[in-house]
């Protein structure tokens, strides 16, 4: 049986959006800034790709609305225009969550080097940052907050509101990069004050390479890409209106079909963290409820995350990990180390990210293999050994 | 794909897996910290290594060097485990992925370690391949 389940690395693109992107290569191709008919009838589309993901978010006006290459670069502008654009304002101080995804925990690290003066703060242990830490951080000199609309690795949604109510009152910026929660979760910028926003195409059904940015009207933008005046003069480069106009459709279906979506997904990620509480010295990371609708991420001691990865990918279940062997830099994932976890549990984790077309039975059959791998590795494992005879002591 | 077929083949079904009682080596490295433990176990006779076993908590290219290191060295005198180098073993699998080579480091420091055991356990002179051993990534035990 082959089971998906790294919905949050990448989704498959659907049909809707594939059928939308097909189209438009074939019948509006040209350039938006042509004057003929070809580029005008393209210029259309594009606008109308605007106007859709402006609806989705519920933005004031489409031409708040910014195509850009993704949620890196989305993530990048939003960061790098807040703290440039508001230095001549006296403001040098930013501010952030550690769990954040790394496009912008190293913009941060770029804006501190510099010379800003970034604040980094760390999240509860269920993975959700507290409100009163944001307040207790924001200075006269704040110029940015910018939290996660919810987490890529442990899917703890953030009170993405209250933050923005926070710094609405406090005139202070404020962005959430919502790649993962995007056409998954409700968002509506402007109830929630959300001054800027980045979403990424690829994470709810459409097509890679194209993402959005959203920024309210009045906050100042600074170009990334410099060039010509695509994006209202704030994203050069020719306009990529078929993979914009896949990524508004893949948006579109998916907010219409939200409430079913969340209602399947949140089942089945349910049903798939009760089937593995019962491997002993395990743990969910991340908020139980709290949680993005397809999310679930467990550590199992004493087993190391890479192995039980390739071993599921070899029943045919894709999934990924935190352990530090999974990743190139040798380094545990930074949000399991963000929320507290010991260095040794994190080493043996996996995340499973589940969309609505995942079943019941793929459910399943992920809980019986991989309470068979994580045995497996364990009978192999001296950790575990030593873990067992009390050589060593459980931290799960 | 990140590891050759070798190396697959080797995590898929890994040689010489399990323990040795009363062996005449036993040696482990890297800590749970780390992401891999080590552990070796020897039977030697006669300076011939008749038997061997690993146990190895890590990732793929770990579990795969112990197991090639294991089938390197079984059948082998001492002097030729204790010249088991790395390299070889990375070369026995056909590669490894870059960041992954500390994997193949610890499987030669493994039986490294193993073979101080046994030397100690026999009141032996160490041998200069091992004379001043230190694991990169030393047991916390």
């Amino acid at each position: 049986m082959r089971v998906y389940a790294d919905n949050a690395a990448t989704t498959y693109m659907s049909e809707t959006s594939m059928k939308v992107m097909v189209d438009c290569l074939k019948n509006a191709n040209g350039n938006p800034n042509s004057l003929h008919s070809e580029g005008q009838a393209t210029k259309e589309v594009l606008e109308d790709a605007r106007a859709k993901v402006a609806k989705a978010i519920n933005a004031a006006n489409p031409n708040e609305i910014y195509f850009t290459s993704g949620g890196s670069e989305s993530d990048n502008q939003a960061l790098i225009s807040a703290a440039r654009g508001l230095k001549s304002k006296g403001k040098n101080h930013l501010i952030t969550m550690s769990i954040e995804h790394d496009a912008i925990l190293n913009t941060m690290k770029k804006l501190k080097k510099e010379g800003f003066d970034v604040t980094i703060l760390d999240p509860q242990p269920d993975g959700i940052i507290s409100v009163d830490d944001i307040e207790k951080a924001i200075r006269p000199d704040t110029a940015l907050v910018s939290i996660m609309f919810a987490n890529n690795e442990i899917g703890s949604i953030q009170p993405v509101a209250e933050i923005g109510k926070l710094c609405h009152e406090k005139g202070v910026l404020f962005h959430t990069d919502a790649v993962q929660a995007a056409a998954h979760l409700p968002i509506d910028v402007q109830a929630m004050n959300i001054d800027m926003l980045s979403m990424s195409g690829h994470k709810f059904h459409g097509p890679k390479g194209v993402g959005a940015l959203y920024a309210r009207k009045g906050v100042k933008l600074l170009n990334i890409v410099e060039g010509g005046a695509q994006e209202r003069g704030k994203r050069a480069g020719t306009s990529n209106t078929p993979a914009a106009a896949a990524m508004a459709a893949a948006l579109e279906e998916g907010v219409a079909n939200m409430e079913a979506n969340t209602a399947k997904t949140v089942a089945l990620r349910d049903r798939l963290i009760e089937g593995l509480a019962d491997i002993p010295h395990s743990r969910l990371n991340g908020h139980r409820t709290k949680r993005l609708p397809g999310n679930v991420n467990y550590s199992f001691e004493g087993a190391e995350g890479e192995s039980l990865l390739l071993a599921l990918d070899m029943y045919g279940i894709e999934c990924s990990s935190g352990s530090a062997c999974s990743s190139q830099s040798l380094e545990p994932s930074h949000v399991l180390m963000g929320i507290g976890l010991p260095v040794e549990a994190a080493h043996g984790s996996l995340r499973f990210s589940l969309a609505e077309d995942n079943t019941e039975e793929q459910v399943d059959y992920i809980i019986e293999k991989v309470h068979q791998v994580v045995a497996q590795f364990r009978e192999i494992s001296p950790f575990w050994d030593e873990l067992e005879r009390g050589v060593r002591k459980h931290v799960i | 794909m990140l590891y050759s077929e070798k190396v697959m083949d080797h995590f898929e079904h890994p040689r010489n897996v399990g323990e040795i009682e009363n062996a005449d080596g036993v040696g482990e490295v890297g800590n749970p910290v780390c992401g891999d433990i080590m552990r070796m176990y020897l039977k030697i006779d006669d300076g011939i290594i008749t038997d061997c076993k690993f146990k190895t908590f890590g990732c793929g290219s770990a579990i795969a060097t112990s197991s090639m290191a294991t089938e390197m060295i079984k059948g082998k005198t001492v002097k030729e485990a204790l010249e088991l180098s790395n390299k070889a073993v990375v070369e026995a699998l056909d590669g490894l992925p870059t960041h992954k080579i500390h994997c193949s480091v610890l499987a030669e420091e493994a039986i490294k370690a193993a073979l101080v055991d046994y030397y100690k356990k026999n009141d032996m002179e160490l041998p200069p391949e091992i004379k001043d051993f230190k694991p990169d990534e030393e047991s916390d035990l």
